[in-house]
C-alpha cells in the first residue's frame, strides 16, 4: 500500500471515530439523566422481593377504568394534535411566508403560551369559560373540548414555528412554476408545497402529540370531575398510593403509546423527506393580501384573537387588579417582595434571575446535545442497518417528552445520589435542575434543526468531498451555513422550554433557588388577595421574558448573507 | 452582512457563557455545601413545598448553632413521604419537616426515621405525639369555609354542620377537592369517616353528590375559581379550605372577615418533624428539630404557613383568635388507622363520587 492511501484510510477511520463520538456524547447524557432513572423506577415496580413480578399487568388491564383512561389519553392527544396542525399550518404561512407590519411582534406573542404555567393558564381559561365568564354561554367549562382548546393554546406555536422555519426557506420557484403551468393556487399548494412541508409538519405533530398525551396540570384544572389520563393516573399512583407496580405498568403503556406515535411520525417523515431546494436565507416574503390569503388569514385571526388573546388578556387585566379592589400596579410593586407574610424564600425578581441563569445553562446543554444528535441523524449512511440505527437514535431522543415527569423526577431521587459512583449528591446540588430541563428541551432542538439539515442535498457534500474537502471542512462549508439559520430558533425554543418547565423541576426545587414557575405555583397555592395578584403579575413577567427571548432568538437568525 | 450575523452569534455565545459562569459559581457554592454535609457544619432539611420561615428566625438559629441550613423541597405533603420511603437507603437530607398525621405511620412503618422526640416539646403538644420518632410542630384544621356576604344577601342562614351540607337548601353551593390529588381533600374525607363511621361515610357522600357537590382536583382551583368569597368571585359560597383562611379576608379596619370557617366540619391535621435514618449529620438534625418546637419558630409559624403552633404559649398574629380559631372539637382518626385504610378509602370515595 502506498503512503497516500494509508493516509486516506487513516482519515476515514478518524472521520468514523468522530461520528461515533458525536453520537456517544448525547447517548451518554440521555442514558444517565433519563434512561437510567426511568428504568430504575419502573424496575422497582416489576421487581419485588428479588423476583420479577409481572402480575401488575393482569391487575391493571382487568380494570375497566384503565381502558377508559387509555381511550381518553389517545382521544385527547389525537384531537389536540390534529387541531394544532390544522390551525398551525395556516399560521405558519401568514407569519413566515407573508410580510406585514407587526409581524415580528406577533411571532413573539404567539410563542408566549408555550411556557406559561398550567395552573395560571387553567385559571385564565376557566375565567373565560366559566358560566359567568365572557364565553360562558358556550358551556365549555370543564369539558373535553376545554382541554383540547387549552392544548392547542399551548402547542400552536410549536407547529407555527417548526413549519414556518421550513416554509420561509423553501425555494418559491417550484410553486411559481406550477402556477405558471396553469395549476390553481390550491393545486400548486397540494402538489408542490405541502409535500415539501410534510417532514416539518410530521416533526411538529410528533412533538405536539407527546405534549398532549402527557399533559398534567391542564387536565386536572380543566377536565370534568374524575377525568383521567395515563399521565394523571401515573401521578396519583406514584405520589399518592406509592403503588409502583401499577405506575410501572402504566409507564409501559405510556411508552407503547408514545413509541407507536413516533413510529407513525417517522414513517410519514421518511417517506417524504428528501433533498429540497432550500435557500440558505429566507425566501422573499410576499406582502399579505386580504383577498388572496383570505383563508389562512381568517384561521390565524380566529386563533390569535380568540384562542390566544382572550385568556392572555384576562390574565393581563387581572394582574392589574389590586388586592383592595382598585386597579393599579400594586401587584407588580410586590414582585420585589417575598409576598404576604413571606410566602416565598426569594423575591419574584430573584426567582426571575435564577430562571434566566438556569435556562441559559439548560439551553446551552440542550443545543450542544441536540445539535450533535441532529447532525448525526441527518447523515445518510449507505447501509440499511446504519439508516435504521439513525432512525432509532432519532426516536430515542424524543422519549423525554413522552414519559411522565413524575417518573423522571422520582427516578432521579432513586438513582442520582451517587451518579457513576461519584461522591456528589446530584439530587440536592442544584445542578440537576438545568440538566433536567435540558433533557426536555433536547427533543425540540433536534426537531427544529433536523428537517433543515436533512434537506441539504447530499450531492453537495459529496461534491465537496470529491474536491478534496475533509469531513470537518464539509461540515464547516456545507452543513454549518444552513444549520446556523435555525440555530437561533433552536436556542429560543430550548430557552423557552427551560423557562416554563415545571414538572421535573418541582421535584428538585430548593426554596432558596426557586425558579419563576415554582414561585408562581407557590403563590397561587395560598389564600389571600396579595399572593393571588402577585402570582398573576409574576405570570405576566414570565410571559414577557419569554416573548423577549423568542424575539431575540428570531433576530439571531441573521439577515441575508454573502457567501451563497 | 455576514458580519452582522457573526456578531449576533458571538453576542449570543457570550450571553450564554455569562449565564453559565453565573450559574456555575452558584453551583460551586451549593455542591460545596452538599459535599460537606457529611461534616457537622451543614444540616439539610427535607420539607414540603409549602415550607416557609422568616429569614431572620432561620439566621438566628444558624448563628446560635453554628450550622448552615440547606433546604430541599421535593413535593407536597403526600409526595414527600413517598419520596422519603423511596430514598430510604440514600436519604435526601438529615431532618424532615412536614409529615402530617395522614401519612405519619407510613413513614414510621417504612423505617425512614431515627427514634427521636425533641426534649424541648411544649407540654401542650404531648397529646399529639405518635410513636418514638416524630415531633409535632404545628396544627391546622381543614374545614368548610363560608362566604358570609353571599348568605346575608340571599337571606339564607349559613349551614353549620356536615349534615346541613346535604340539605336541599344548600344545593349546588359546595365545592371540595379530590382526596386522590389534594391533601385537604383527603383530610375532609377523613372528617366524614370520623363523623359517619366506616359504614356511613359513603352514604353521606352519595347524598352530597346528589345535592350538587362540585369536586376540583386542586385547592387553588376550588378556592380561586369556584369559591365566591375569593378574588376569583366564583359561583359557590361554600369551599373546602382551612380554619385560618378567613384571616386573609379580614376587612381593612380589622373589625370583620368576609369569610368564616364552619368549626363543626373540621379535620385536625398535625405536622411532624423527625431525624432521618442514615442522616449524615444526626446531631445537627436533632438541633434543627429542637429549633422547630422552640418559641421563636413557633411564633413564626402562623404568619409563614397559616397553621397554628403546637405551643399554646406562642403569640398569634392579630385577628387570628377572633376570625381564624381552631375548632374546639375537630374530627380525628388515629394515624395507624389512616395508614391501614387510606388507599382503600380513597378508592371507595372515587368509586362513590366520581364513578
Amino acid at each position: 500500500m502506498d503512503r497516500h492511501s494509508d493516509r486516506l484510510s487513516d482519515r476515514l477511520r478518524l472521520g468514523r471515530a468522530a461520528w461515533v463520538l458525536a453520537a456517544a456524547v448525547p447517548l451518554a447524557f440521555l442514558a444517565i439523566f433519563f434512561a437510567w432513572p426511568v428504568a430504575a423506577l419502573v424496575g422497582r415496580g416489576f421487581w419485588t422481593d428479588g423476583a420479577l413480578d409481572l402480575g401488575g399487568f393482569a391487575e391493571v388491564f382487568s380494570a375497566t377504568r384503565t381502558w377508559r383512561i387509555i381511550g381518553i389519553t389517545l382521544g385527547q392527544a389525537v384531537a389536540g394534535t390534529a387541531l394544532s396542525v390544522l390551525l398551525g399550518v395556516p399560521g405558519a404561512y401568514v407569519l413566515y411566508r407573508c410580510s406585514f407590519p407587526g409581524r415580528t411582534l406577533l411571532r413573539g406573542l404567539v410563542a408566549v403560551p408555550f411556557v406559561l404555567p398550567t395552573v395560571v393558564v387553567g385559571v385564565a381559561f376557566r375565567a373565560v369559560l366559566a358560566p359567568d365568564g365572557p364565553l360562558g354561554a358556550l358551556g365549555l367549562d370543564q369539558t373535553f373540548a376545554a382541554i383540547v382548546l387549552a392544548l392547542v393554546f399551548f402547542n400552536y406555536s410549536v407547529v407555527v414555528r417548526t413549519v414556518g422555519g421550513m416554509w420561509e426557506r423553501l425555494d418559491p420557484r417550484a410553486e411559481q412554476a406550477a402556477r405558471a403551468l396553469g395549476a390553481s393556487p390550491a393545486r400548486a399548494f397540494r402538489t408542490v408545497t405541502l409535500p415539501a412541508l410534510t417532514p416539518a409538519i410530521a416533526s411538529a405533530a410528533s412533538i405536539v402529540f407527546l405534549f398532549c398525551a402527557t399533559a398534567y396540570g391542564i387536565v386536572l384544572v380543566l377536565g370534568p370531575t374524575g377525568y383521567g389520563t395515563i399521565e394523571t393516573e401515573i401521578y396519583v399512583q406514584t405520589t399518592q398510593f406509592l403503588d409502583l407496580r401499577a405506575a410501572a405498568v402504566l409507564s409501559v403503556v405510556q411508552l407503547v403509546v408514545v413509541g407507536a406515535a413516533l413510529a407513525v411520525a417517522n414513517r410519514a417523515r421518511t417517506r417524504r423527506e428528501r433533498a429540497l431546494a432550500l435557500t440558505s436565507d429566507r425566501a422573499v416574503a410576499r406582502p399579505l393580501r386580504a383577498r388572496r390569503d383570505a383563508l389562512p388569514l381568517a384561521a390565524t385571526a380566529v386563533v390569535v384573537l380568540g384562542l390566544l388573546a382572550m385568556p392572555l388578556g384576562t390574565l393581563l387585566a387581572r394582574s392589574f387588579r389590586e388586592p383592595d379592589g382598585g386597579w393599579g400596579l400594586a401587584n407588580y410593586r410586590n414582585l420585589s417582595t417575598t409576598g404576604d407574610a413571606n410566602a416565598l424564600s426569594v423575591t419574584v425578581w430573584q426567582a426571575t434571575a435564577t430562571s434566566l441563569r438556569t435556562a441559559a445553562l439548560a439551553a446551552l446543554i440542550a443545543v450542544v446535545v441536540g445539535g450533535l444528535v441532529a447532525l448525526v441523524v441527518s447523515r445518510r449512511p449507505r447501509a440499511a442497518g446504519g439508516r435504521r440505527a439513525l432512525r432509532v437514535l432519532d426516536s430515542v431522543f424524543m422519549l423525554p417528552l413522552g414519559v411522565s415527569a413524575v417518573t423522571v423526577g422520582f427516578g432521579f431521587l432513586v438513582t442520582l445520589d451517587r451518579p457513576l459512583g461519584l461522591d456528589v449528591d446530584l439530587r440536592t446540588s442544584g445542578l440537576l435542575v438545568p440538566i433536567a430541563q435540558a433533557v426536555v428541551a433536547v427533543p425540540l432542538v433536534v426537531r427544529v434543526l433536523l428537517p433543515v439539515l436533512r434537506a441539504i442535498d447530499p450531492r453537495l457534500r459529496e461534491a465537496a468531498a470529491t474536491l478534496g474537502a475533509g469531513p470537518g471542512r464539509v461540515l464547516a462549508t456545507i452543513d454549518a451555513p444552513v444549520g446556523a439559520r435555525p440555530l437561533g430558533l433552536a436556542i429560543g425554543f430550548a430557552f423557552a422550554t427551560s423557562l416554563g418547565e415545571f414538572g421535573a423541576t418541582s421535584f428538585l426545587a430548593r426554596p432558596d433557588s426557586a425558579t419563576l414557575p415554582v414561585v408562581i405555583y407557590r403563590l397561587i397555592g395560598r389564600p389571600g388577595a396579595g399572593d393571588y395578584g402577585m402570582a398573576l403579575a409574576a405570570s405576566v413577567v414570565l410571559a414577557v421574558v419569554t416573548a423577549a427571548v423568542m424575539l431575540v432568538a428570531e433576530q439571531l437568525r441573521g439577515e441575508r448573507t454573502g457567501e451563497i | 452582512m455576514q458580519h452582522r450575523q457573526t456578531v449576533g452569534l458571538v453576542a449570543a455565545g457570550a450571553a450564554l457563557a455569562l449565564g453559565l459562569a453565573a450559574c456555575s459559581s452558584d453551583d460551586a457554592g451549593s455542591s460545596a455545601s452538599g459535599g460537606s454535609s457529611g461534616s457537622s457544619d451543614t444540616v439539610t432539611l427535607v420539607t414540603h413545598d409549602s415550607f416557609a420561615v422568616s429569614p431572620d428566625v432561620l439566621a438566628a438559629f444558624e448563628k446560635q448553632s453554628g450550622l448552615t441550613v440547606k433546604q430541599v423541597a421535593p413535593g407536597d405533603g403526600g409526595a414527600l413521604v413517598n419520596q422519603l420511603v423511596l430514598t430510604k437507603d440514600a436519604p435526601l437530607g438529615d431532618a424532615v419537616y412536614g409529615i402530617d398525621n395522614s401519612y405519619a405511620t407510613r413513614a414510621t412503618d417504612a423505617g425512614v426515621l431515627d427514634p427521636y422526640v425533641s426534649p424541648d416539646l411544649p407540654a401542650s403538644a404531648e397529646d399529639d405525639v405518635v410513636g418514638d420518632s416524630l415531633t409535632p410542630v404545628d396544627r391546622s384544621d381543614v374545614c368548610i369555609d363560608v362566604d358570609k356576604a353571599w348568605f346575608e344577601k340571599k337571606g339564607v342562614p349559613a349551614p353549620t354542620t356536615l349534615q346541613d351540607l346535604a340539605k336541599p337548601a344548600y344545593r349546588d353551593l359546595l365545592v371540595v377537592t379530590n382526596p386522590a390529588t389534594s391533601s385537604p381533600g383527603l383530610a375532609f374525607l377523613l372528617a366524614t369517616v370520623a363523623a359517619f363511621g366506616e359504614d356511613g361515610w359513603q352514604d353521606y357522600w352519595t347524598r352530597l353528590k346528589d345535592n350538587g357537590l362540585k369536586v376540583d382536583d386542586g385547592w387553588s382551583d376550588a378556592y380561586y375559581t369556584d369559591f365566591s368569597g375569593s378574588e376569583g368571585k366564583g359561583p359557590r359560597p361554600l369551599v373546602l379550605s382551612y380554619s385560618t383562611s378567613p384571616a386573609e379576608t379580614i376587612s381593612k379596619d380589622g373589625t370583620s372577615s368576609s369569610t368564616a370557617a364552619l368549626l363543626d366540619t373540621c379535620f385536625r391535621q398535625v405536622e411532624y418533624a423527625g431525624v432521618l435514618a442514615g442522616a449524615k449529620n444526626p446531631d445537627g438534625a436533632k438541633q434543627l428539630v429542637d429549633f422547630l418546637v422552640g418559641r421563636q419558630f413557633q411564633e413564626d409559624v402562623p404568619g409563614q404557613m397559616y397553621v397554628y403552633p403546637v405551643d399554646d404559649g406562642a403569640a398569634l398574629p392579630d385577628g387570628w383568635e377572633e376570625f381564624a380559631p381552631l375548632s374546639p372539637k375537630p374530627f380525628t382518626v388515629p394515624p395507624d388507622q389512616i395508614t391501614e385504610h387510606r388507599d382503600e378509602w380513597i378508592k371507595q370515595w372515587t368509586a362513590t363520587v366520581i364513578g
